[in-house]
């Protein structure tokens, strides 16, 4: 396969800081709230120092001002609330929650408020909230810096969810969440941050249409669905599964709220077989939700039961061996995908 | 804004308002046709009234689980806020929200939170919206003593200090947390005293007297629009009844005497509203007995249109879930 040359590269990092940018630019409603998310104190000639721990916000306010972009105290429920009220009354937050395990100390604004005004109260007003956090193992960064939690939120209704897998969507989902009218969570992983990606990312500001899931890979003979990070995993596992000779579809569910049933349903209706590939905790999880769709809605079709590939039901350990046994890699889902295909 | 004699039987209506519609909730509750929570605000009505009164149409509030004394405070309709309480189509939310979350936002109305302490970040965000749009807006968001202690509470004070934005915390201080007495939970002596840590004024007014507390927060609403940043009021206050509607049947003994509700009873904001308004020769007893009338009516007219009013169709389970409106799944 002659793949096209990429006309443009950028980082996932410098994708999702283009996307804030560019939304900025147009909008002057749009505003940052977050914890060291401009940084370097009020130093004038810092104005670009550092962006936060993920520099996803990077030299934004030197060009754009302290208004616009504010670091917070280190008061999650304050500033998560803060940008629920400032959605309410007219501004686009988007607020940078660090690291999605720290949505413990701010879960109620979320869950509480973000979600539910919309509806709680007759559909009044609407809460036009970007929250992005990080989450993602394989950093050593033990057991509360390396969450994935986004079934959590799926579990809400109000909220919608969305994961990017590469920097094109990275810069699309971006934008369409700060675009968006409801709250939506941008779950951003940390190992994407350091990958070299051979993708095309346009200079225009541009949607990825939230609730869309994408065929990353086409293929015969198994479905892996990915997510985020596991996007990637797919794809290498796809390769060495090509490699002996079977033809694997990697679906890129991108969106988890909503989420992109009838691609699910269709991509197995033609393979026959799943293998939902997921970060999460195994009990609960988005694998478990997709499994038990397919069993429901396309049992008739299936070959194989669906296969879900978890880390195992534990906390994310510090040690590199462990932590390496804990996370999905290529190896796990070739052999999980061998195990439906035999 | 009103003011003289139009500003003070404003606050007399509203007051008796609030009285005449939660009497009404409670024999609703007794009756079963309200089968859900109700927290009702009787001897607590000087605190929203003062503090609304004092305010623009477009100033916003946030309040609680508490939630029918702010929105009526606020000129609410009565007719909407009953037939939420009813479940009804045409309900303030639709029959989405109930007693706990009347929110009218045509009249900066933000929502109530049944979550103790959970909408002072949201009006600390509302606040920063109208700094940054440069309408001018003020926020008094509504908590109480209980909610005083929580975390949230503490993190939107020092926020709304630090970036100096245009709130007035208000303390509805009625002295217990369902039946928790805030002397035993609080570790100073007037919650007004916190303000020192956020470095902002504190300030303990009498609850039961509107016009305090209207003075009050004329002042911090005076501060916050010339940028001064917010205040912290604590009115003090007392719920004549228990925390909802119902408790009585499982309460098994008494959390206070009843001799400190009948002192309380006693400086009923409503009579020593209206013992001030023929003292001061604003109005006469004729006119006030014809606010009570008239509100009596007015009360009468809501539970009817509430009653007469339709149930949100099946399909509405899904209305308003987003803005944009999804499949069901």
């Amino acid at each position: 396969m002659v793949q096209a040359q990429a006309v443009r590269q950028l980082s996932y990092i410098q994708a999702v800081n283009e996307a804030i940018r560019q939304e900025m630019e147009r909008d002057e409603t749009v505003i940052v709230m977050g914890e060291d998310i401009a940084g370097g104190g009020d130093r004038e000639d810092k104005q670009d120092a550092w962006g936060g721990p993920m520099r996803l916000t990077k030299g934004l306010v030197g060009d754009f001002g302290r208004q616009r972009i504010r670091d917070t105290p280190i008061s999650e429920a304050g500033f998560v609330g803060a940008g629920v009220g400032a959605a309410a009354s007219g501004l686009r937050p988007v607020v940078d929650l660090m690291y999605v395990s720290f949505f413990g100390v701010c879960a109620d604004q979320i869950t509480n408020n973000a979600a539910k005004i919309h509806y709680m109260f007759g559909g009044k007003v609407n809460i036009p909230l970007t929250i992005m956090t990080g989450i993602g193992a394989g950093t050593g960064s033990a057991a509360q810096h390396s969450e994935t939690l986004y079934s959590i939120f799926t579990h809400f209704p109000g909220l919608k969810c969305v994961v990017p897998s590469d920097p094109y969507t990275a810069k699309g989902l971006m934008i369409a969440a700060i675009r968006d009218n409801d709250p939506v969570i941008v779950f951003n992983n940390r190992q994407l941050m350091g990958i070299r990606f051979d993708v095309d990312v346009p200079e225009e500001a541009y949607e990825v249409e939230i609730g869309k899931s994408n065929i990353a890979k086409e293929g015969t003979d198994v479905t892996l669905v990915g997510i985020g990070y596991t996007t990637k995993v797919c794809l290498d596992a796809a390769a060495e599964l090509e490699a002996q000779g079977h033809s694997a579809e990697v679906l890129d569910l991108l969106s988890l709220s909503p989420m992109d049933d009838e691609a699910i349903l269709e991509s197995v209706q033609k393979t026959r077989k799943i293998v939902i590939v997921d970060e999460d905790y195994p009990r609960c999880s988005i694998a478990s939700d997709i499994s038990a769709l397919v069993a429901e809605q396309a049992f008739d079709y299936l070959d194989a039961p669906p296969r879900r590939v978890n880390p195992p039901h534990a906390p994310v350990p510090y040690s590199r061996p462990l932590e390496a046994l804990w996370v999905p890699n290529k190896d796990t889902v070739v052999e999980a995908a061998l195990g439906v295909l035999e | 804004m009103p003011e003289g004699k139009e500003l003070y039987m404003l606050q007399l209506r509203r007051m008796m308002l609030i009285r005449r519609f939660d009497e009404t909730v409670q024999t609703m509750v007794q009756s079963a046709e309200l089968v859900g929570m109700a927290h009702v605000y009787i001897g607590e009505e000087a605190v929203a009234v003062g503090a609304c009164t004092a305010l623009r149409d477009d100033d916003y509030i946030t309040g609680n689980h508490r939630s029918h004394g702010h929105p009526i405070s606020k000129g609410g309709d009565v007719r909407r806020a009953m037939a939420e309480l009813l479940g009804k189509a045409t309900g303030y939310c639709k029959g989405k929200g109930g007693s706990m979350h009347l929110a009218d936002f045509d009249i900066g109305i933000l929502g109530e939170s049944g979550i103790l302490a959970s909408a002072l970040p949201v009006a600390v965000g509302a606040a920063l919206g109208s700094k940054m749009q440069n309408n001018d807006r003020v926020v008094v968001s509504f908590f109480g003593d209980g909610a005083s202690n929580q975390g949230a509470c503490h993190e939107a004070m020092n926020l709304a200090s630090v970036w100096k934005l245009p709130v007035i915390f208000l303390c509805e201080n009625n002295q217990y947390a369902v039946t928790t007495s805030y002397r035993d939970t609080v570790a100073v002596e007037n919650i007004a005293d916190r303000a020192v840590a956020y470095d902002m004024p504190g300030v303990l007014v009498d609850g039961q007297d509107v016009m305090a507390v209207y003075e009050a927060t004329v002042q911090a609403v005076q501060r916050a629009r010339d940028g001064g940043g917010p205040t912290l009021l604590e009115a003090r206050t007392y719920r004549y009844e228990d925390h909802s509607e119902g408790l009585n049947r499982i309460l098994r003994e008494p959390y206070r005497t009843e001799e400190e509700v009948a002192r309380w009873k006693e400086r009923d904001p409503i009579k020593l509203h209206s013992a001030w308004l023929i003292e001061q020769e604003v109005a006469t007893q004729e006119e006030i007995e014809a606010v009570r009338n008239d509100v009596r009516q007015a009360i009468e007219d809501a539970l009817e249109f509430a009653r007469q009013s339709p149930y949100p169709e099946p399909e509405d389970l899904f209305t308003d879930l987003y803005s944009d409106p999804l499949p069901a799944r």
